[in-house]
């Protein structure tokens, strides 16, 4: 079935639309909303959004491409984001990462084998004086030892 | 010299600190917007504002009255002000805090500079990432319509104000301004060439204004103090560099936070007294002053400034831990003041590994527009990761500079100086480390980068 927003998620575009003095600026919010709905963003996904918003596929497709947080491929059901930039890594987080790597028995990019959890690494995540530090999914998880890792990861394998 | 001051920062630890009601009680909370729009001119307001010396927050330092100035009416075309909130230099964790614990400070200063530039709107261009910041800064939009002091009327003064927030999706270049403003419009966030200058032509082909989310945060404090007299609170005054702003350490001290202080504080101050010095009590290695494109300074570094005319003279022969963090100052060092966030290192820290992870930083984020930048990046990537890997000859090594060198100045933005300048610093500053590994005296297993392991591995 091709893709299209839900009812709700059509207001809020709809919405969003009178922001702004043209379409083409509703093109990111846009496909943050699809990507949520959807999970990922696909050929479906870009061929709606151009059509949408009277836009050639090749700008939205353009857009997908550029920006590290629309995913390209489907991902896990919780995305969790270790930042591994410079003040991050001065606090551990190079070590944490691996430390999740070990728990989750997969490497920074890969999904868990049950599909609930992709691991990848963040660039700085403006959380340098509360470091460690992890986003999951919209949530930042700040100043992190191995308990309070240890009880995201049972919390996210559990849901 | 430490002063610490409360403007900006006086809800911070309040229970709903970031609510209307809190603002007006504590901070004066929208007066200083109320007088701008109902007894002043636009024209007042810029001339009101260029005296408060407010030199911008997000690392470039142009002074934001003067940038209100560039703004000329246009014809046929609305004039727009941007806040560029798209934190995401590493190293710079302030702007965050403000929109999360003080956000109706950031409408504010939307109201008045929307009001002085001529615009109507003003969009915050927030990193996808930040979702409470987001959503706090809805949340005082809505509360600051409902009391009518933004939205058709705003104050009763006919001057329609509306203030939206518009995200990203996770790009850095993006809080370049004019790439910034193409992702606004909805396309990949490549940086335009300039001129046209954003006050030409900014978002959407009109006049634009681009500032930092906490340059316009202090707006409001600099109109309710007089903004001579919050220009004064700093002791770098003279320089014309005013105020109160947020100093933010991280690294290795024992208090990593963000802490607000007159204009003028030392980085010996912020790492010592604010940050409560270096974690197990351990020396300190070097600092990063403000985000990892400006340059990293040693510890032991000395102010060169016999020059009389410099600003840095009254420092010369002292310790660059003592000099004022000024934008002036700090640009004379050969560093730069940068967001006046400071990364710190303790003795131990392998300065390799640091370059190393800063190049994977910028090669990641190198958005591949202009060819210096996007070859230059990986190279610079590729020498460090040859460092570590100890297979990099010191003929390589000596290439670091034609690379680096071949980047700057060659390049659309400035992230080409970005990226390369502080790869040029650690190379100045940590010449011999670099050639340790060259000579395999140093191998990837020394590449410390903490100080203490609580993970359990290696």
């Amino acid at each position: 079935m091709p893709f299209a927003l839900t009812p709700e998620r059509e207001r809020e575009l709809a919405e969003i639309l009178t922001r702004y003095p043209t379409k083409m600026a509703a093109c990111i919010p846009a496909l943050h909303l699809c990507q949520e709905q959807h999970g990922y963003i696909d050929d479906d996904v870009v061929a709606w959004v151009s059509l949408r918003l009277d836009l050639p596929p090749a700008h939205v497709k353009g857009v997908v491409t550029f920006y590290t947080l629309f995913n390209q491929h489907k991902v896990g059901k919780h995305q969790l984001w270790v930042c591994r930039t410079l003040p991050c890594a001065l606090r551990g987080a190079g070590e944490m990462l691996e430390y999740c790597e070990k728990k989750l028995g997969i490497k920074a990019g890969e999904t868990t084998p049950d599909g609930k959890i992709t691991l990848r690494t963040a660039e700085c995540l403006a959380s340098c004086g509360t470091a460690p530090m992890m986003q999951v999914d919209k949530d930042y998880h700040e100043n992190l030892t191995p308990a309070d890792v240890d009880k995201i990861l049972e919390r996210l394998q559990r849901s | 010299m430490l002063k610490q001051t409360n403007y900006l920062t006086k809800v911070y630890g309040l229970p709903e600190g970031w609510m209307l009601a809190a603002y007006e009680r504590e901070a004066r909370g929208y007066q200083a917007a109320r007088k701008a729009l109902t007894t002043m001119s636009p024209a007042d307001v810029i001339t009101e504002a260029k005296k408060a010396n407010i030199r911008g927050r997000g690392g470039a330092g142009f002074p934001m009255g003067v940038k209100w100035s560039f703004m000329r009416p246009h014809p046929t075309k609305p004039a727009y002000l941007v806040i560029n909130a798209d934190e995401g230099e590493p190293g710079t964790h302030k702007d965050r805090t403000l929109m999360e614990l003080n956000p109706h400070a950031c409408i504010e200063g939307c109201i008045i500079g929307c009001y002085a530039i001529g615009a109507h709107a003003a969009y915050i261009y927030v990193r996808d990432e930040l979702h409470l910041s987001k959503a706090r800064l809805w949340g005082a939009i809505k509360e600051a319509k409902a009391k009518g002091y933004l939205g058709k009327n705003p104050f009763g003064k006919d001057y329609p104000v509306e203030v939206y927030v518009h995200t990203g999706a996770g790009a850095y270049i993006c809080g370049e301004e004019t790439s910034l403003l193409n992702s606004l419009e909805g396309k990949r966030g490549e940086p335009r060439l300039k001129p046209p200058f954003p006050a030409q032509a900014g978002a959407f082909g009109c006049p634009t204004t681009v500032n930092n989310l906490e340059t316009i945060a202090a707006v409001p404090t600099a109109f309710n103090l007089g903004c001579e007299e919050f220009s004064k609170l700093s002791s770098i005054h003279h320089l014309n560099d005013g105020g109160v702003r947020l100093f933010g350490v991280n690294g290795h001290v024992k208090k990593p936070g963000v802490y607000e202080c007159c204009v003028g504080l030392t980085l010996r101050e912020l790492v010592y007294d604010l940050g409560g010095g270096l974690l197990d009590d351990k020396a300190l290695h070097s600092i990063i002053p403000g985000g990892s494109s400006t340059p990293v300074l040693r510890a032991d570094d000395i102010v060169d400034a016999p020059d009389e005319k410099s600003p840095l003279h009254a420092w010369h022969g002292k310790s660059v831990l003592d000099v004022p963090l000024g934008v002036d100052t700090f640009r004379n060092m050969g560093t730069m003041l940068g967001t006046c966030c400071a990364t710190v290192m303790a003795e131990g820290t392998d300065p390799v590994a640091c370059f190393h992870n800063l190049m994977q930083f910028y090669r990641h984020e190198s958005c591949g527009q202009c060819t210096p930048c996007r070859e230059g990046s990986g190279w610079l990537l590729r020498i460090a990761e040859k460092l570590m890997d100890g297979t990099c000859s010191m003929e390589e090594l000596n290439t670091l500079h034609d690379v680096a060198n071949g980047i700057m100045g060659n390049t659309i933005c400035a992230f080409g100086e970005g990226t390369a300048m502080p790869a040029l610093g650690y190379l100045k500053k940590f010449r011999k480390d670099f050639e340790a590994y060259v000579k395999g005296e140093r191998t990837a297993n020394d590449a410390r980068l903490t100080v203490s392991n609580v993970w359990g591995q290696s």
